[in-house]
Parts: C-alpha cells; structure tokens; sequence
C-alpha cells in the first residue's frame, strides 16, 4: 500500500513540471530541460545513513529522467567528513555533488570557497521546478544554506532534531509518567532502573565529541547559549555546569556500565533490546526502532520532543545539505541531482520512511504526505520538535575541536570528576583555539 | 654471465696500465636508489619540517610563523597528557609480551608431542588484521554482552569496565597488543635458544645447577640481544600504535587512551591544523629517535656478554 503511494507520488514529483503542472493546470512555463546534459557522469560523495540510502535507493529514477550517470558512495560520517575536507584542499575533488554536515561544516566550507554558488540555478526556470523556491526552506535550513552575501551554496536536504524515544511497556509496569520537565526525567530514570534485571532508566551517548549534539539539549533548556556578543565561548557558565550535573546524573545513576564509550549505535542497541526506558538522540531512528528485525520493542516505542528545562525547551537542531564542488566542471547536471534530491518527491520518500525531515514546509505540512508516514507519533513528535528548534551547535570553523575539547570533559564527569572543573579545563583549551581560528 | 665474469676482471687488470685516468664510478649506479629515498623518505620529511614552520589551515592561507607550533606543545594539556599516556602504553606493550614471549619461547623449545602444531596455533593473533582484531575484542570487552565479563563471573570476581573506564582503558588495550605480540617475541626468541651451544649446558649440569640456575645464568644472558632486538621492534611498534586504539577507543573513553599517535590524527585530520600537526608529527619521530638510540646504548653494552659468533 505505502509502496505503491511513494511511487505513484515520486513519479508525480520527478516529472513534476510536466506532470503535475500539466495535469493541475498550472499556466505552462518554462519546461525543465531534464535531457540536455544527458550522458554526464557525476560522482556523489554521501554520508552513510538513510539520507544516502534514500539517494542510492531511488537514483535509478533519476538517471532514466536525465541520462544522467551517478556514481555515488556512501562512507561513515567522521570518514566522510575528513575525506571530503582533504579532496576539496587538493582542489581537484573526485566528486561534483557533495553531501555536508552544516552543523560541522557550514562555516569552514564557506570560508574556504569549496562550493558552487546555486543562487543562479534557483532562479532558472530549465533547471528549477516552480515548487521549489527559497522560501519554501525553513528559517534554520536557510541560515544553513545561505553565506553572509545571500547566495545559497547548498540545498538544505535534511534536518535532525533530538527527541526523546521511551519504551511504553517499561513505563506501564513501573507505573511511570512520561516526563514533561528534565528534572522529571532524571528522576522517572532512576524508578525505571533495575540492574539485577539489566533495566536501566536512561540511554544516551557518552563517548566524547558524539556526546556533545545530546548534551546541548540539556545546555540550551538551562537557559545556555554558546557564543556572547563578541563571540566569546561561554560553555563554563552556569548553565553548563547545571547541564552537566544532570548528564552525570543520568548517564552515572540511571544508564548501562560502560555507556562512556557509547554513541548513538550502542545507545540504540540498549533501546532497542529493551535494556533502556528512555532514549535521547536524533529523529531518524525510527525505522530500525519499528523493524521487526532489528528491534525487540516494536509497537511499544513512544516519541515526543525532549522534556523542559528551567529557562525554556528547545530541541537541538542539526541538519545536512547537499552542494556542488566549486571545482566540478559538470555543474548544471550536478545542479539537476541536487534539486532532484531536494525535491517533494525525494523529501516525501525520507519522511515516510521516517529516515529524516526535509528541511521544505510544503513537505512536513503536506497532509498527503503525513497519511504515508507509518509512526504518527513520531511525525507529531518532529513537528512539535520543528517549532521548538534551535542550532545545537555554535557556527564556528573549528566545531570539531569544541566537540572533542567540550566532550572529553562530559566524558571525564562519567567517571567521578566534577562538572565545573571539568568545564573550565576545556573551556581554557578551546578558548585560544577559537581565537586563533576567527583571526585567521 | 659465466664469459662476462671470467674475462671483465682480465680485461680490467689490462686495461688498468694503459688508462689510469679513469677510476671506477659506483655513482650511476646509486642513482635510482637514491631517487627513490629522496622522493619517499627525505622529501615527506624536510617538507613535514617545513609545514610545522607554518600556520597551515586546511582551506585558509599559509604563513611563516617560525617556531610558534613548538612553542604551543608545551602549554597543550592534550599533548602532554598523550605524551604520558604513549610512555605508559608502550612500556607496559613492551615488557608484557618480551616476558610471555621469552617464557613461550622456553616452553616451545623443549621437545613434545604436536609442538609443531602448536606454534602454529600459538603465533596466529599475528597473522590478524589489526582492525578486525579490535572490533572483535571491542565486543569482548563490552560491559554487559562481553565475554570477558562472562568469564570473570565464572570465577566470582566482579564485572569490569574495561575500555570504557580512564583508569582500565590502556592496560585493556595493553591486553590486546600483549595477545597480538607475544608471538612475534616468541619466534626472535626461539631463534636465539636454536643458537645457543650446548657446551654450557652440559658443564652446568655437572656442577649440579638448578633449573632456574640455568635459565638464570645461562639461557638468558645468551638470548639477550635477541630480546633487545625484540625489545626494540616492539618499542618501534608500541610507539607508534594506532590501529587497535583507534579500532577500539578512538582515544576514549574522554582522551584517558589518546597516544600521540592519534591526537596527531586528530589534529591534522579532524581539525585540519596541518602546521600543528606537522610539528607534533616531528617532535613524536624525534622521540622514538631517542627511545631507539637509548635501546641501542644498552645494546651496545650488552655486548661483552656474546660469546664470539656475532647475533
């Protein structure tokens, strides 16, 4: 049934000013010349995860509708990240389309002028669909996508925001409510952890530099923000120290032994065995959380967005997008793919399969798309996490160094030591990193 | 080749009188070697040198700052941590498998039924992929589905951490560097015991020593620069580790295991500060420099203990 929908819808999406448009009785514009870079070969160098999966999945499509050749490959996150960094500074990258972390990469991308402005290409009516115009994007896919000057340098492909997933069944049997404040959480933790039953209340990850993107959750409902005025770091305040706290507590009192060295591939195997009640992490997790496969709790999974701190409730939000290398010499055909996977078909296709959230409103508000999404709960989870979203991370070049200086002191507090002096230590390690990289 | 050989020493032996101008040039000779050391070894260096000389950031300009990436290492707690954690690691990855190993080698040279087999069986944690060998013991490790914690229950002792606790994170990883090494240690060692004369043995057991007597005074200072040298193969590698700590860690828990080795990555990979990092990179070859020449000191005064035939 769902199947046959997400065909039916992808074809409509992928022909879509012919198709559609014809059929809806648009006015006839000017068509997508979907042919005229036929028989090109481009190279897509992606980020594994289902954002891929989605792209690989369908691609065939693509190619039948442009003649167009992909080759793409999909390479673990950290790998793909440093190899991409290392091809585009030898200026002769081996890819034209390239898929990138904003969250990590938005600053350091822009500033070194490795992509392709689309600017133009948004506005031509022979590469662009009418459908898809900036606007269409949401503020924080935009603050992604666009430099300082304006010009959009990638199409905002997929947003993560963090939710909370908690496993309805422990809760039943310990007669536990679902948290509505952090503090509620961290105490519903402790009731719901058995360990001579190898239950334990709270899952989430540890391991340094991953565990920064759960912990921001905590920071940002403290009342937290990372940069002030001057873009000073400001991750030793007390905001932080009172985050912190609470991650010690969660991760130390109310998770598995061994959960410092955890990211969210082992956090979600203590979820998904039934070993954990409650689960922190990114949106896209849904499918492998609902696979009779992979996952011992399916049907018994509940989502909703990351419970209030004192000063507000955000939900850390991350998000990917998907360019073109300054250096391709195939930039129109690369253009085509990249508006291909941005499309409302495309967008349509990660949502119902619950692999991510296009960061295009008339995707996440479309009610025709919502009847093919699976877990209800989930999508309404995503939605009420999109109305409380905030970037999850400072946009800085070296967010790697944040995340590793920052995240080996949360790590540092899972074995005893104490939340301010950790914090303080990192904060004078990164502080003169930052200085150096914003002078440069 | 039989003809060339027969008369080329003739006819250089005549020629030698008539043209004593020309002496024999090797040079030519030399050359593709040369080319290639140059290209491979000398070149990566000095240009290493030179990059840690600059303020070289992936994607921005390139400045001449002198010796400035020195002068941070000293006041980079992350480096001074990873240079105490190597020390640890590699001491402790080199002493634990010379004295398995050099107890494996006594074991495996005594005659017994199946020893053939055996040290086959005995040297195949060598033969492994490293980073297989990590995602296996990363499993074994694990603090709720390992078997290492299985194992412990069975003889009553209490769950361990293991690789994800600071404090039992490098003598875990030591554990499967031991585990992998040993052999290695086994085989140098073996070769030296093959070499030993028998003589000595023969008149210690008319003066009526004891087994450990033997080893003690005999065995050992005989194989000692074969442990030296399989002291500093180990040292070598220890030093440089990175594929298991990489494989089961990544320098975690926090950086409670990050070695020099794998903050250099981080820093030159993940935050693109290829000046820094070049500098790391030089300081690091300079001390396993110093860890070898200190080895080959002791060496060199070991020596008076050989008996004749060169080892």
């Amino acid at each position: 049934m769902v199947d046959h929908k997400i065909s039916r819808r992808s074809l409509l999406a992928g022909t879509a000013a012919a198709g559609v448009l014809g059929v809806t009785g648009f006015p006839a514009r000017a068509e997508i010349a979907w042919k005229k870079y036929s028989g090109t070969k481009l190279e897509v160098i992606l980020a594994k995860g289902p954002r891929g999966d989605n792209l690989q999945k369908y691609i065939k499509e693509f190619t039948e509708l442009t003649g167009i050749q992909v080759e793409s490959e999909q390479i673990p996150e950290q790998q793909q990240r440093q190899k991409v960094v290392i091809e585009l500074t030898s200026g002769r990258p081996s890819f034209d389309v390239v898929h990138l972390s904003y969250h990590v990469q938005k600053r350091q991308f822009e500033k070194a002028g490795w992509l392709a402005d689309m600017s133009g290409y948004l506005k031509d009516p022979s590469l662009t669909p009418p459908d898809l115009v900036e606007s269409d994007f949401s503020a924080a896919g935009l603050q992604y996508a666009r430099n300082d000057k304006g010009q959009m340098l990638s199409l905002p492909w997929s947003v993560d925001y963090f939710i909370l997933y908690y496993n309805k069944e422990l809760f039943q049997k310990k007669g536990v409510e679902v948290p509505k404040t952090l503090e509620e959480m961290a105490v519903a933790a402790e009731k719901l952890t058995d360990p001579k039953e190898g239950i334990y209340g709270f899952v989430g990850r540890g391991l340094r530099n991953a565990n920064m993107a759960m912990w921001t959750n905590f920071y940002l409902n403290y009342g937290g923000e990372f940069l002030d005025a001057k873009g000073n770091i400001l991750t030793d305040g007390p905001e932080a120290i009172e985050a912190t706290k609470l991650y010690q507590r969660l991760l130390t009192k109310s998770a598995p032994p061994g959960v410092a060295g955890f990211n969210w591939m082992e956090s979600m195997a203590s979820f998904t065995q039934g070993r954990a009640a409650m689960w922190i992490d990114a949106d896209g997790w849904a499918p492998p959380l609902e696979d009779p496969g992979a996952s011992r709790i399916v049907g018994k999974v509940g989502y909703t967005v990351v419970p209030a701190g004192p000063k507000g409730q955000f939900s850390s939000t991350y998000g990917d997008g998907i360019g073109i290398a300054a250096a391709s010499k195939n930039k129109e055909a690369a253009y085509l793919l990249c508006q291909w996977v941005a499309s409302k078909g495309q967008g349509a296709r990660l949502l119902q399969a619950g692999g991510g959230v296009p960061f295009r409103n008339s995707i996440v508000d479309d009610p025709e798309v919502a009847k093919g999404v699976k877990t209800k709960e989930w999508l309404q989870s995503v939605i009420d996490s999109a109305k409380i979203s905030k970037l999850g991370l400072p946009v800085i070049i070296p967010v790697a160094e944040f995340r590793d200086t920052v995240g080996a002191a949360l790590t540092a507090t899972l074995s005893g030591a104490d939340p301010a002096t950790e914090l303080k230590k990192a904060h004078e390690q990164f502080r003169p990193i930052l200085e150096r990289s914003e002078k440069a | 080749m039989s003809v060339i050989t027969q008369t080329s020493p003739a006819a250089a032996q005549a020629a030698a009188p008539e043209k004593p101008w020309r002496r024999p040039s090797y040079w030519p000779f030399v050359v593709p070697a040369l080319v290639v050391v140059l290209a491979i070894i000398i070149f990566p260096w000095l240009f290493t040198i030179w990059m840690s000389l600059n303020e070289w950031k992936v994607g921005a300009p390139t400045t001449f700052v002198g010796f400035s990436n020195y002068l941070r290492l000293p006041n980079d707690p992350r480096f001074i941590e990873a240079v105490g954690h190597t020390l640890v690691y590699t001491a402790l990855s080199v002493l634990l498998p010379l004295l398995f190993g050099t107890f494996a080698a006594v074991v495996f040279h005594q005659k017994f039924a199946g020893r053939g087999f055996l040290r086959g069986v005995f040297i195949m944690p060598m033969m492994a992929t490293p980073v297989a060998i990590g995602l296996v013991w990363t499993m074994m490790f694990h603090p709720q589905l390992g078997v290492l914690n299985y194992l412990l229950s069975l003889i009553g002792l209490p769950p361990q951490l293991w690789v994800f606790h600071p404090a039992t994170v490098i003598p875990s990883l030591v554990l499967v560097e031991t585990w992998q090494w040993t052999p290695l240690v086994m085989l140098i060692v073996l070769g030296g015991l093959a070499a030993i004369p028998t003589e000595p043995y023969e008149s210690a057991q008319i003066d009526g020593a004891n087994f450990w007597q033997v080893f003690r005074f005999i065995t050992l200072p005989l194989i000692m620069p074969f442990l030296f040298i399989a002291g500093m193969i180990r040292m070598i590698d220890a030093v440089k580790s990175f594929d298991i700590i990489f494989a089961i860690t990544q320098g975690g828990p926090g950086s409670a295991s990050e070695t020099i080795n794998l903050y250099l990555y981080s820093v030159a990979f993940a935050y693109y500060d290829i000046g820094y990092g070049s500098a790391i990179a030089v300081i690091f070859f300079l001390l396993i420099v110093a860890l070898a020449a200190v080895m080959l000191y002791f060496r060199q005064r070991m020596l008076w203990t050989e008996t004749g035939s060169d080892a």
